[in-house]
């Protein structure tokens, strides 16, 4: 599977839950499979979803998922230390491992050759990572969510892209939306 | 006066219950006195543009937020700053150690000390200095400011403010 289609796999979970996208085409995908106000999405800052996820859980009680690549968590290594020394219950860290550069062209990462993002989110102090296959997502997912514990997961799966627009929604009107789905 | 806690004081009176910070020598002060703060939650970043990310999701998750950081960060975070901060439009009180300055005993930090504030008014961030220990009656005032204007805005605290650097 990649990355487009797991995400329609697992948008019935998605459904309602504040949601921290990862920038360019995941964003794009989420956007045009399943457009809700709780998601939040990132028009540009690659490797900030995590963070921003786990700010806006640690400021909340409601669960909040960051939807993150290998890419993105490689150019912001510092949040794994972050996250394993002050993660909350209602944080899960969702990292799509594809093993490549999705929105710039497919160019491999090191996830595809000998660095292992599940170790290092171990050594990190991340005391809930799991590992799972694409087609296992959505059961992971939602085993996570219902633990109430904070979750990485790294999650395996085929390099590749579908064809998404690009998102034009103002990025003030993402956040104040994203606000009040979580005030509601 | 105390600087750690007067400033530690106006971030509380201001509801900023949320901060982050990149230590510095001049802010080990107020990070400690920050730190012993019940009414802060205080995470310890370990880049500044991750800081930012933090505060921009505490902010949206509901609690005020500021970052305390070197000025040497500025070079680090141009990035985040036009693309999260800036472009949805948030409020970010920035804290700086401003490193380089008169009284300042490491000739490196005076390399980015000449460009900070002109990448500040080069991304049109509202910049304060503060020189003198009375300076910080001002950071009240900078804070509303922020929270009104929804921008990050610069206080860039040099070693004069902060009564020099001993026998160095």
């Amino acid at each position: 599977m990649i990355r487009s289609e797991i995400l329609k796999d697992i948008a019935p979970i998605l459904k309602d839950q504040l949601i921290v996208c990862n920038i360019g085409i995941p964003s794009q995908e989420l956007h045009a499979i399943m457009d809700q106000p709780s998601n939040f999405y990132m028009l540009g800052t690659m490797g900030l979803a995590s963070s921003i996820g786990l700010g806006v859980a640690l400021a909340q009680d409601k669960t909040v998922i960051s939807i993150d690549g290998d890419g993105s968590v490689l150019t912001n290594l510092g949040t794994l230390p972050t996250i394993g020394n002050n993660c909350p219950d209602n944080f899960i860290l969702m990292i799509i491992d594809n093993g490549s550069y999705g929105s710039t062209g497919d160019q491999p990462t090191y996830t595809g050759r000998k660095t292992d993002l599940a170790g290092m989110a171990r050594a990190a102090g991340c005391d809930n990572v799991v590992e799972v296959q694409d087609v296992d997502t959505g059961k992971a997912l939602q085993a996570a969510i219902d633990s109430g514990k904070g979750t990485v997961m790294i999650v395996k799966c085929d390099s590749g892209n579908a064809k998404m627009p690009v998102i034009t929604m103002d990025p003030v009107i993402i956040k104040d939306r994203f606000m009040k789905a979580i005030a509601s | 006066m105390n600087l750690d806690k007067k400033i530690t004081d106006d971030l509380v009176a201001n509801d900023v219950s949320f901060v982050t910070t990149v230590p510095c020598k001049q802010l080990a002060g107020v990070i400690e006195e920050i730190d012993q703060r019940e009414e802060i939650f205080h995470i310890p970043s370990n880049k500044e543009d991750e800081g930012m990310g933090l505060c921009a999701g505490a902010f949206m998750g509901g609690k005020r937020s500021a970052i305390i950081m070197q000025n040497t960060a500025i070079g680090v975070t141009i990035n985040t700053l036009a693309t999260l901060t800036q472009f949805y439009r948030m409020p970010l009180p920035m804290i700086i150690s401003y490193r380089g300055e008169l009284r300042e005993p490491v000739a490196c930090q005076v390399e980015m000390a000449v460009h900070t504030k002109a990448l500040l008014a080069q991304m049109h961030i509202p910049t304060y200095h503060f020189h003198w220990q009375k300076d910080v009656e001002e950071f009240d005032n900078i804070l509303k400011y922020t929270f009104m204007s929804n921008k990050p805005v610069a206080i860039l605290t040099d070693a004069n403010f902060w009564g020099g650097y001993g026998d160095q």
